[in-house]
């Protein structure tokens, strides 16, 4: 036993230092997948959230201090991003903290943030359990739930479509929730929907249900599915006849869709977190902020990052002292602000609420259609 | 190794000095450190002693997380002193279902030698991950979250930290796993375990049952494993499938191999270096901008295994060479 003893108390000292404080920085802890199978989601998010606090700290940073942005590298793993977020929190001395992009990270985090109470901005995970974690979680982005209702309100407003049409994936949680929401608000704006049918996620051949909506001639057909298998579907519908527009959420974001739905899925209309292609000014220059600063285009998850951020820089503004309840506070408070995702306004769930965009399927690209605000 | 009670005791006491002098990630730290120990002792078991090459032990570890995770959401933890005895019972639960587990996987597989072992192994190590993946009870792929884990209680006058109520019930159990293993390898179920290991031809001439020897080890393996995953699952409060990957299977071997195929010493400070070298090397990316962590930490084990080919300890423990080297100088 002996050894047991001498080998803990030799490492004791290797743990522990390395902590460094400088009054003159207020310090902003960022975990994310830097390196592993999701990097990419890590690091646009990271480049997205350093380039909100570059310009911070070009205006003079924040009340009189300069913005320290410390990422750490979770690796994609949910273990290591509650330890990371640990570290943040008791060695870097985080006043708040940013991530994650993947839903089942930020649960891992939140906890962690929640009970030392540090305010965390997840700016993109959909996921609705992330925020129910506790009063110092919020997220920048909506919540899946949402698409469901901004997609009925771009079918009755935008394409005057009254008679719809429903193709849902009865394995996937996401799914159902985007048909019961998109249902509701349907019959809200004095839509209806004609018919409901539903495959499973695998599946290939959907001529079955395809042929029973076509007998009731709907205007618009909407598919919250995952890219796969509403490529199949689109082709499907276009063989047998069916004209209607199809409708879908952010599932089909992919460059695969087009490959396997080809011409049939051109013209489909899905929403979205961010479109290249949008005209709106704050996200006009904020795409020319970025490419002068990455010389590239910035994607979705840079974007979310860069709004996630610029919402936490403005609370640490307004907040009376650092501690976190008074971040947390302000945080609250966000309402309005002009973001490049859209108008985001934190509601008294800690979700933002604000507009998506839809998107029309063209080809590899997608083009811009609307905005839609909630 | 005469007064385990002993050494539990002065631990616990360790425990107490950690959790008034350091903060909460190195306490987090430590835990996984504890929690590295169990699996690299009990994998040694197998791979070590017994001499069979298992590459699924992080399965069982999964195995035995989210049965003690989903343990405590039906007979759910009292807050208060009671705590520690709830942990015991999910960690007995949760290393039991892992053990039976073992039995499963063992029972065919076992008869397969070398390599084809292995790759039967990692074949169970990732079933067991992709049930739970598919799982909806425990949250499937979104991962089981809000797991009750230890929490500050006052008694009397005095707060009892839950970090180390955290820590009693994980060095408790480096302490039973060393003791268990340490004394197993000395009873003649031990001998038999080492000399399958040596030659498993020559074993079974000597009337052992192999298969039955090899199980047995695979059994209290993957129960000790299960134990591990129960602790990890209480303290990160947190699961998700993703964690029990074949990388944290290779993360034990790894352990193992470096500490010494053989040597339950060699296994705990594996365990402490392999867990503790990546974070002690966080602030170098900070300082360089680059991220040299898994590079430093992939060429420290290349070197080590280059220095040292039977691992840091071979199959020797740390108090023959205490007797060697310290006490015949002092």
């Amino acid at each position: 036993m002996r050894q047991l003893l001498i080998t803990i108390l030799c490492t004791l000292p290797f743990l522990a230092g390395c902590t460094k404080k400088s009054s003159n920085e207020i310090v902003i802890g960022q975990y994310g997948s830097m390196t592993g199978s999701e990097a990419t989601f890590g690091q646009s998010t990271d480049k997205g959230v350093r380039l909100a606090i570059d310009e911070a700290n070009a205006a003079g940073g924040i009340k009189g201090k300069k913005i320290k942005l410390v990422t750490m590298d979770d690796q994609g793993k949910a273990e290591e991003a509650a330890s990371v977020v640990t570290r943040l929190i008791e060695q870097e001395k985080v006043v708040a903290l940013l991530g994650e992009v993947a839903s089942s990270r930020s649960l891992a985090a939140a906890p962690i943030a929640q009970s030392k109470k540090v305010p965390m901005i997840t700016p993109s995970s959909t996921n609705p359990k992330v925020t129910e974690v506790g009063d110092f979680v919020f997220r920048t982005c909506f919540i899946d739930p949402f698409q469901g209702t901004v997609m009925a309100k771009f079918a009755t407003e935008n394409l005057k479509a009254k008679k719809v049409a429903i193709l849902r994936d009865v394995k996937s949680d996401y799914s159902v929730g985007l048909a019961d929401f998109f249902t509701a608000k349907l019959k809200e704006l004095g839509g209806e929907v004609i018919e409901d049918v539903s495959y499973s996620s695998g599946d290939v051949d959907f001529k079955a249900q395809l042929t029973k909506l076509k007998t009731k001639n709907p205007e618009a057909i909407f598919i919250p599915g995952y890219y796969t298998e509403v490529g199949l579907i689109a082709r499907q519908a276009r063989e047998l006849g069916i004209k209607a527009p199809l409708l879908g959420g952010d599932g089909w974001d992919s460059p695969k869709l087009s490959e396997i739905g080809q011409k049939a899925i051109d013209g489909g209309y899905f929403s979205n977190h961010y479109s290249n292609e949008t005209t709106d000014p704050v996200a006009v220059e904020f795409q020319k902020k970025f490419k002068a600063k990455y010389n590239e285009m910035p994607d979705g998850l840079s974007a979310a990052g860069y709004d996630a951020a610029k919402v936490l820089l403005k609370a640490i503004e307004q907040a009376p002292d650092l501690s976190g309840a008074a971040i947390r506070d302000q945080i609250a408070k966000i309402t309005g602000h002009d973001g490049v995702t859209g108008k985001i306004s934190i509601n008294d769930k800690r979700n933002a609420t604000k507009s998506a965009v839809v998107v029309q399927v063209e080809g590899q690209t997608n083009k811009f259609v609307t905005t839609v605000n909630p | 190794m005469k007064k385990p009670l002993l050494a539990l005791i002065g631990l616990i006491f360790v425990g107490f000095l950690i959790d008034l002098s350091f903060d909460a990630f190195i306490q987090l730290t430590l835990i996984y450190v504890l929690i590295n120990m169990i699996l690299a002792m009990s994998l040694n078991l197998v791979s070590g002693f017994t001499g069979q090459f298992s590459l699924g032990h992080a399965g069982f570890m999964a195995a035995g997380a989210y049965a003690s995770a989903f343990l405590s959401t039906i007979f759910p933890m009292n807050p208060g002193p009671m705590q520690f005895v709830y942990f015991l019972f999910y960690a007995i639960a949760g290393g039991a279902v892992a053990g039976l587990a073992g039995y499963l996987v063992g029972l065919p597989t076992l008869r397969l030698r070398g390599d084809y072992l292995a790759i039967v192994t990692l074949g169970f190590g990732e079933i067991i991950r992709v049930i739970l993946l598919n799982t909806k009870t425990v949250g499937g792929a979104r991962g089981m979250y809000g797991i009750t884990g230890p929490t500050d209680f006052t008694l009397g006058s005095w707060t009892i930290s839950k970090f180390l109520i955290g820590y009693a019930h994980a060095i408790f159990w480096v302490v039973a796993c060393f003791v268990v293993i340490w004394r197993i390898i000395r009873s003649h179920h031990g001998r038999a375990f080492l000399s399958v290991r040596e030659d498993e031809i020559a074993a079974e001439a000597m009337g052992i049952h192999t298969t039955q020897t090899k199980v047995r080890a695979f059994v209290l393996s993957s129960f000790f494993a299960g134990v591990a995953g129960s602790i990890f699952a209480h303290y990160a409060n947190y699961l998700n499938p993703a964690s029990f990957s074949f990388n944290r299977s290779v993360d034990a071997v790894i352990m193992v191999v470096l500490g010494g195929m053989g040597s339950l010493s060699g296994s705990l400070m594996a365990a402490t270096i392999i867990t503790i070298l990546p974070e002690a090397l966080r602030p170098l990316q900070e300082i360089t901008g680059v991220d040299l962590r898994m590079v430093i930490y992939s060429l420290a084990l290349i070197l080590l295994m280059i220095l040292r080919p039977k691992g840091l300890m071979g199959t020797k423990e740390v108090n023959e060479f205490w007797r060697k080297y310290v006490r015949k100088t002092s």
